[in-house]
């Protein structure tokens, strides 16, 4: 920027002229001011908090909470303390973004790849699909998907029934429950095994593809090594897995694994939301890669899907992961509109019940802010890892 | 031997063959773009199914099931389409929430004059785009403010006013809703400043004349304003909580948007300060806004912030909002703003120094009308995502347009199995139609520019 160098002497004059004098006094008024202003808020803090009777500290994170969550991943219930909800939160959060991510990620690359498709029809559907839901709020989207569909589903009794193996109605999604027997846990370590090993196998030809060029057929041996396995150590320890079909009995289903309405709306929501900006990050980093890459591909005898996979790929994910980390982060952030419906995600529970009954704002939307603020950090942290990997490397 | 002048020379070209009727005309068309091979025609097959699947159906709930009169729920119980009169009898509520139906003209007013304010502003070709630019944004808000709220404000304590006994002084007395006492207040304390500037500026050796007449400018723009928020008009007041609706999410929208860039620019250039306590300070605050959602700062803004306020200060709660909404889009909008001053070469920091201006002529006159130029489609595109945003004013309890829609859902008298999908269809027009607008608008500059840089 504004470059100053004093080869000579300024000439003598008012330090009100003199750039380094400046520079200094605005600095300390600033300082004063930053000062002031954070003073006399906890001043006023202090005032208002004794006035209104508001405990302060951190001591309600032991408190018994006393408010139910209709969905937790940990033990939970009415006796447990507020530390105990803030982590069944922090799980809801992570549950519907870890989801909504991968989801997402997936509609909006096949949505964005489908934009540039050469069939026409197809092409318009899938702009007209991303001109569709990035022109809506999401918090519209949410509540439509709440109310309109999933609100206005039948009673459990006229559930959609998705052949017999998965219910729909107006209480959720009811899904089939695996149940483990004796033997599933080997079946287990055998597809992680599978999983290890074909990650090994992956950086291991990449490495030699590299040094000497030979392809190796790793798709194959991943594909066994990760289904092929772990299907035949199924049947082998006499299959332990087996799925619980729900059942209507009476007025509700018995048996099955029920995905609450709120969950499934706030996830609709956001994955079609956020594809539709992943599709458009999608799409112009495709046609960021040059024409001349296609055309020098194939002139090297490339066939279309290693040109693809070993050229264009590559070069398009150093233009997609930059801004596909801030949909990410996105993402995350509004899973927070839950609050708009009730899914029992982090601000729902914390800044939302735990704010009603403790009183105590100014700990807790400290606490709620800073927990974003962790989740973003590291989000992007690792995206920029990631992309630091990639990205080109300049001589 | 000769023969026969068999050689055979044209003197004319051939007439031009009409190209291939499988590769040129609609008839190429469909066979490259629809049924080039078997993938081609799959897409084209699967395409055609959700189009079939899809678009009947609304047509028929949106136009031709659809019920256009009726004056309640009874109108609407047998369609299986949209029920319009639903539509017609919310409309009031939908754009002006319960904002008073005799002082509606005024709400009306703003609208007229912010379209007509606007759409030049907008228009590339329209002249006198500083004198709009000015109207639009810094009259345009105190009108507003005045017409919405009613204004007489009923000002009391500028800065002497602290003195105890004050209003004694000066006799309480009030004309034209302007108290004796607080202008009194206002004009010494000006004078007293203004002084004070000045002896600063002579005690440092500069020249006092300018900073006289700068400090002098603020105080008379200030007081304009203070003057059209404090004078009586006569005007009935409207207490923010009876707004709602459009109106709602448009002043949030406009609000944010006005405030926020300069707000934006300010932290942008403080971003790229060469002061480091400038600089952290910058990067502090548009990094924590833009970590933390939107919704998080409402609650901040509706339950932390009054804490931190002196007691006695009660805020509105839509200012509140505004103040959350603002803050979290200034951050936004730096982002932007820096994107453009990075944009801007060495070359013409260098070139305004060398001419001998300072750094706010520099940045005033030379990098910020460049970089600003390059940035508006990001600002715009920040402006549609504020407009989505506004609709989360609705979890701190203000009723915005989707707030009002909730709320439209929950009468008896238009209980039918179709108000949900009809209300949703119309939200979803109007949202659409804003937001689609800017986005448009957005992308016509960009190729705008994009001409601009081929020439």
């Amino acid at each position: 920027m504004v470059d100053r160098r004093d080869g000579a002497r300024p000439p003598a004059g008012s330090l009100v002229n003199d750039p380094r004098a400046r520079a200094i006094a605005v600095q300390l008024l600033l300082i004063a001011a930053v000062v002031a202003v954070g003073w006399s808020f906890v001043q006023n803090a202090r005032v208002n908090l004794e006035a209104r009777g508001i405990a302060t500290g951190f001591g309600f994170f032991e408190q018994t909470a006393g408010f139910g969550i209709t969905q937790s991943l940990i033990e939970y219930s009415e006796t447990s303390s507020y530390g105990r909800a803030f982590l069944v939160g922090l799980l809801n959060t992570m549950l519907v973004s870890g989801i909504g991510v991968v989801l997402a990620t997936v509609l909006g690359f096949a949505v964005g790849i489908a934009r540039l498709s050469s069939n026409f029809l197809l092409a318009r559907i899938a702009g007209a699909y991303v001109e569709l839901v990035r022109n809506l709020p999401l918090l519209f989207q949410i509540f439509f998907w709440y109310i309109a569909v999933l609100g206005t589903l039948p009673g459990p009794r006229q559930s959609l029934s998705f052949f017999g193996i998965a219910y729909l109605n107006n209480r959720g999604v009811i899904l089939p429950e695996p149940n483990f027997a004796e033997g599933a846990g080997l079946v287990g370590i055998v597809l992680l095994a599978g999983v290890a090993l074909s990650i090994a196998v992956h950086i291991w030809a990449r490495r030699r593809q590299a040094a000497t060029g030979k392809l190796f057929p790793r798709g194959r041996l991943a594909l066994i090594l990760i289904l092929g396995f772990p299907l035949v150590a199924f049947f082998a320890t006499g299959a332990p897995i087996s799925f619980g079909y729900p059942e209507l009995r009476g007025f509700n289903f018995v048996g099955g694994f029920r995905v609450i309405p709120e969950f499934a709306a706030l996830l609709v929501a956001l994955v079609t939301y956020t594809a539709g900006f992943i599709a458009e990050i999608v799409r112009a980093g495709i046609l960021a890669v040059a024409r001349g890459q296609t055309e020098a591909a194939y002139s090297l005898g490339l066939r279309p899907g290693p040109t693809l996979r070993l050229v264009v790929v590559p070069q398009a994910l150093r233009v997609i992961v930059p801004p596909l980390t801030s949909q990410y982060l996105n993402l995350t952030k509004n899973s927070s509109l839950a609050a708009g419906i009730g899914y029992p995600d982090f601000f729902y529970v914390f800044a939302g019940t735990t704010l009603n009954q403790t009183g105590q704002a100014i700990e807790i939307i400290a606490i709620t802010m800073a927990v974003y603020l962790v989740i973003s950090l590291v989000t992007s942290g690792l995206m920029n890892w990631y992309n630091r990997r990639k990205a080109l490397v300049e001589r | 031997m000769t023969t026969a002048p068999t050689a055979f020379v044209r003197r004319e070209f051939a007439p031009a063959l009409p190209p291939p009727l499988a590769t040129a005309g609609w008839l190429g068309f469909l066979r490259e773009h629809l049924f080039s091979g078997f993938l081609n025609i799959t897409m084209t097959v699967f395409s055609l199914a959700l189009i079939a699947l899809l678009l009947p159906p609304m047509i028929r709930f949106l136009f031709i099931d659809a019920v256009w009169e009726g004056s309640d729920r009874e109108a609407c119980l047998a369609t299986s389409g949209a029920c319009w009169p639903f539509v017609r009898a919310k409309f009031g509520q939908f754009v002006y929430g319960f904002y008073p139906a005799a002082e509606r003209w005024r709400p009306n007013l703003v609208y007229a004059l912010g379209a007509i304010l606007l759409v030049p502003l907008l228009v590339p070709a329209a002249p006198l785009k500083r004198l709009n630019a000015i109207l639009f944004f810094a009259v345009y808000p105190v009108v507003a403010f005045v017409l919405l709220t009613g204004g007489d404000l009923d000002l009391r304590v500028f800065l002497l006013g602290r003195i105890p006994r004050w209003d004694a002084l000066s006799g309480p007395g009030a004309i034209l809703g302007l108290r004796l006492s607080f202008w009194i207040d206002y004009l010494i304390s000006a004078l007293l400043l203004i002084t004070l500037a000045v002896g600063i500026a002579r005690l440092l050796g500069a020249e006092a004349r300018g900073i006289a007449l700068a400090a002098l400018a603020i105080f008379v723009l200030f007081d304009i304003v203070l003057l059209a928020v404090d004078l009586n008009f006569g005007l009935a007041p409207v207490e923010t909580r009876l707004w709602g609706g459009l109106l709602i999410t448009l002043v949030v929208a406009v609000t944010g948007i006005v405030v926020s860039l300069p707000l934006g620019i300010l932290l942008a250039l403080g971003r790229r300060s060469e002061m480091p306590f400038v600089r952290f300070c910058s990067v502090i605050f548009i990094e924590f806004w833009r970590g933390v959602p939107l919704i998080t700062v409402l609650y901040f803004a509706s339950y932390m912030l009054p804490l931190f306020l002196p007691t006695g200060i009660s805020f509105d709660g839509l200012l509140r909002v505004l103040v959350g909404v603002t803050l979290f889009a200034a951050a936004y909008m730096a982002e932007v703003v820096r994107g453009g001053l990075q944009a801007i070469p060495k070359g013409q920091y260098e070139g305004a120094m060398a001419v001998g201006l300072g750094y706010w002529q520099t940045m005033g006159l030379i990098i910020l009308p460049q970089a600003l130029t390059l940035v508006i489609p990001g600002i715009v595109n920040t402006f549609i995502g504020l407009f989505k945003d506004t609709t989360l004013v609705l979890i701190v309890a203000i009723f915005d347009f989707l707030g009002q829609l909730r709320a439209a859902f929950t009468d008896p008298n238009w209980a039918t199995p179709v108000t949900l999908y009809t209300g949703f269809a119309f939200a979803g027009m109007v949202y659409f139609v804003f937001c689609y607008g800017m986005s448009r608008y957005s992308l016509f500059l960009e190729r705008r520019g994009a001409i601009g840089k081929l020439r």
